[in-house]
């Protein structure tokens, strides 16, 4: 599964770690997390990121 | 003389602000020319890392996230960089670029966009200028505050606000002695009310931070600041974040309305239909916002715009993270001059902070330590900027 990036503040979506702390579990695609759903570090929204390169 | 297509659209600035812009007009619009000219490097980075990369040690080639020529390719753009804008010419429709070699030429647009972001707002008192006051608001700052440093240095910060305790509490975490310098009773004063202010200052305190609140600078020598209670700092680097001011002096010498900031409508265009500003530069209907998030609302807005379809701008409440890891914070704060006051749930580290109208609505919040996580639902309540 692709990790997704922040193209603000960097913050990196591992699908595998998830992000169970917001009822995200491990093992969750970035496509599956809800729409209304920001980034945790900077708040921007999920169509803020992009797949992570390389 | 080189000219851009006539309905070209040519982005001032390479910032969060120029470069979301273009990534939102190109996923509209995969056609249109884009030209983006920018004094700086043109390097993609997320500004707001630069108060927090120091303890990750990270230096300015790591927070660059792509190169001017992978930004081109990715946005199917022109970018000139270390290309800096001199004048606009509005009766032309160009604008007159000092080229890195000195020369000048000019560009032509068919719509034009300024989002030049702001510079510091500089701090004099009596011998500022021989005290080696720097200020970080790019990469280019970054890389030669970096260098000033050495290890275990002496650091004076001038200013505790929302980027003056960013700043200090990521140097303290880099072992850096710092100390912090700022007229009002508690950090963020601005924006938290007292007993938070309090709990960030004694967080920031047991990071190992010296706070000197209520007091200000009145004269500086080299390595030495003295302050309005007659006692006095010694320091290696002095670091000033007291703020910054809208980048209008281009604006308001082509004639365009500029009061704090360049004047833009709903739709973020200037007193000029042909020219728009967004980001720091600007000033919306909402007021200057200089902040990501309603940023990237303006870039989408105004693509929209640019690319055929007009869309006014709408924005939500914005609540801002303060990155401060000692006690994080976010602040989402009233409009200005709104009526209300502050009621506070919690003790300790972990509070919740309502600005409540005599109505009895919420009209913004502060959260702190392990109730941040009631960001989302909270800002939600908050009733629109615009
Ligand atoms: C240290 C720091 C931390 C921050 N942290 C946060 C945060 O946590 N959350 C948040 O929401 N906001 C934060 N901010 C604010 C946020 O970073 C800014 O609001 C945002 O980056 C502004 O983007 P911009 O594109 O408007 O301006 P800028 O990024 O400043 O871009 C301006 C561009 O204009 C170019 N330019 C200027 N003059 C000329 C000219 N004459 N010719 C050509 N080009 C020119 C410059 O070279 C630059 O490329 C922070 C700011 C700083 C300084």
């Amino acid at each position: 599964m692709k990790k997704y990036v922040c193209v603000v503040c960097g913050f990196v979506y591992d699908p595998a770690v998830g992000m169970p702390e917001d009822g995200i579990p491990a093992g969750t695609p970035f496509e599956s997390i809800p729409d209304d759903w920001e980034c945790p570090d900077c708040g921007v929204s999920k169509s803020d990121f992009e797949v992570q390169e390389g | 003389m080189d000219r851009a297509p006539q309905n070209g659209v040519v982005i001032l600035g390479s910032g969060l602000g120029g470069y979301t812009l273009a990534r939102e007009l190109r996923k509209l619009d995969a056609q249109v020319s884009i030209t983006i000219v920018t004094a700086d490097g043109g390097e993609s980075y997320s500004k707001p890392m630069l108060s927090a990369a120091f303890a990750q040690g990270k230096d300015a080639l790591s927070l660059m996230q792509k190169s001017p020529g992978q930004m081109a390719e990715d946005l199917k753009a022109t970018i000139l960089a270390r290309h800096r804008v001199a004048a606009i010419r509005r009766d032309a429709k160009t604008v007159v670029i000092r080229r890195p070699d000195g020369d000048e030429m000019e560009l032509g647009y068919g719509r034009l966009v300024l989002a030049l972001g702001a510079d510091p707002r500089p701090y004099v008192a009596e011998g500022s200028e021989t005290a080696g006051l720097r200020t970080v608001n790019d990469l280019d700052d970054y890389a030669a505050w970096r260098a000033a440093l050495s290890p275990g240095a002496r650091v004076l910060l001038v200013g505790a606000g929302l980027i003056g305790s960013e700043f200090a509490n990521d140097l303290a975490g880099a072992g850096f002695c710092v100390a912090v310098v700022d007229p009002a009773p508690w950090p963020l004063g601005r924006l938290l009310p007292q007993a938070l202010g309090e709990e960030m200052a004694k967080a920031l305190g047991e990071a190992g931070i010296s706070f000197h609140l209520g007091r200000s600078v009145t004269r500086w020598s080299m390595g030495r600041a003295e302050l309005d209670d007659g006692s006095a700092i010694a320091y290696d680097q002095a670091l000033s974040a007291i703020g910054l001011i809208p980048r209008t002096r281009l604006a308001s010498e082509a004639g365009l309305v500029v009061e704090r900031g360049i004047k833009v409508d709903g739709s973020l265009a200037t007193s000029d239909p042909a020219i728009f500003a967004m980001g720091d530069c600007a000033e919306t209907p909402a007021g200057l916002l200089p902040f990501i998030l309603p940023l990237m609302a303006e870039a989408k807005a105004l693509a929209a715009t640019l690319a055929g379809c007009e869309t006014p701008l709408k924005l939500p409440a914005l609540p801002v993270v303060v990155k401060t890891p000692a006690l994080p914070m976010v602040v989402c704060p009233p409009a200005p001059g709104a009526v209300g006051d502050w009621v506070m749930e919690g003790a300790g580290r972990d509070r919740k902070a309502l600005f409540v109208s005599p109505q009895g609505k919420a009209l913004g919040f502060a959260l702190s330590g392990a109730r941040v996580n009631e960001r989302q639902s909270l800002a939600k309540e908050m009733p629109d900027l615009l």
